[in-house]
């Protein structure tokens, strides 16, 4: 089992990503710089958070035409597993793998915190590890984190079930004072339609080890491991 | 030699929360008179073309694939021939 970690100029999460993946988890990880433009033989691929290119123009704008991302493309096409953490995600939002977009947080202020994140669809291979319904308490660090779709694409994400983590409150009641940034319908993670793609806000690899405030970060990286070991796409 | 200069707009109807933290530090300075802020950003463009089609053409193409995120933005331009 083998994982990749992209590597854009500016981002700040990869060796937080590395370090869960190989230290914690004792998988194999690999860093993947952005110029890469053969990415076969991983069984996943992280796009980590961090400040792509100085978030200049939008954030994630300008790391979308980075020259792997046209491999991503191709890899989540074929079927391929591929997370977006934070700045990962407003990549895959620029670069058309996810719908909607990820905009300036409602209160303008950057926010770093612990958040309680509600399980909303535990039928992907990033939560399958995840009881419907659970509670996860993992961190936010972002400044732009606010989820917006026009209600179209949010009726579709709700019929698809596309919604997989929303902010919630420690007792895993979805309320508008849970919300810190103003996402849409109080989303902090959603998967494309297929499930091979999801984008999260919170940084699961921040908390996987108890020291840490929280391990339940673990809970989304079980899940792909146990995906991955049921004989499910290397490319 | 062309000019084009290029105003990205988030879309009407969505939040604008920097705007709004500007109206509210306007009115607060006494400027009472304002009605709404909405922000954006201008980008300036120096750029060759044949002529003022050719050069429409390729702004707009810009625009859709990197200046502007459809999904939460407007653009629009200004073309002027350049001295």
């Amino acid at each position: 089992m083998k994982f990749g970690v992209i590597q854009f100029p500016g981002s700040n999460c990869d060796h937080d990503c590395f370090y869960a993946l190989n230290d914690v988890l004792k998988v194999d990880v690999e860093y993947i710089w952005h110029k890469e433009t053969n990415i076969r033989g991983y069984d996943g691929i992280f796009l980590p958070g961090g400040f792509t290119y100085g978030d200049y123009l939008r954030v994630g704008a300008i790391a979308r035409f980075s020259p792997v991302m046209s491999t991503v493309i191709d890899y989540a096409a074929a079927g391929g597993l591929v997370l977006g953490i934070c700045n990962g995600f407003q990549i895959l939002t620029e670069a058309g793998l996810l719908p909607g977009a990820l905009m300036r947080n409602n209160c303008l202020h950057f926010i770093c915190k612990y958040t309680y994140l509600k399980v909303e669809n535990n039928q992907t291979p990033f939560t399958g590890s995840c009881k419907s319904g659970q509670v996860l308490k993992i961190p936010i660090a972002h400044g732009d984190g606010n989820y917006y779709i026009d209600d179209h694409g949010l009726s579709l994400l709700i019929k698809n079930h596309q919604i997989v983590l929303r902010y919630c409150e420690e007792d895993g009641e979805v309320t508008s004072k849970a919300n810190p940034n103003g996402a849409i319908d109080n989303i902090a993670a959603i998967c494309n339609k297929e499930g091979n793609v999801m984008g999260m806000m919170p940084h699961p690899e921040r908390c996987v080890e108890d020291c840490l405030g929280s391990s339940d970060g673990k809970y989304i990286f079980h899940s792909i491991l146990d995906f991955v070991k049921k004989g499910k796409v290397k490319l | 030699m062309w000019l084009v200069k290029i105003y990205v707009t988030l879309k009407k109807g969505l939040l604008d929360a920097q705007g709004k933290a500007t109206q509210n530090a306007l009115e607060s300075l006494g400027f009472k008179e304002v009605e709404e802020v909405r922000m954006g950003k201008y980008i300036h463009i120096k750029m060759k073309g044949q002529d003022r089609q050719a050069v429409i053409q390729r702004v707009e193409e810009m625009g859709k694939r990197l200046l502007a995120n459809p999904v939460i933005e407007d653009f629009t331009y200004e073309v002027e021939v350049l001295k």
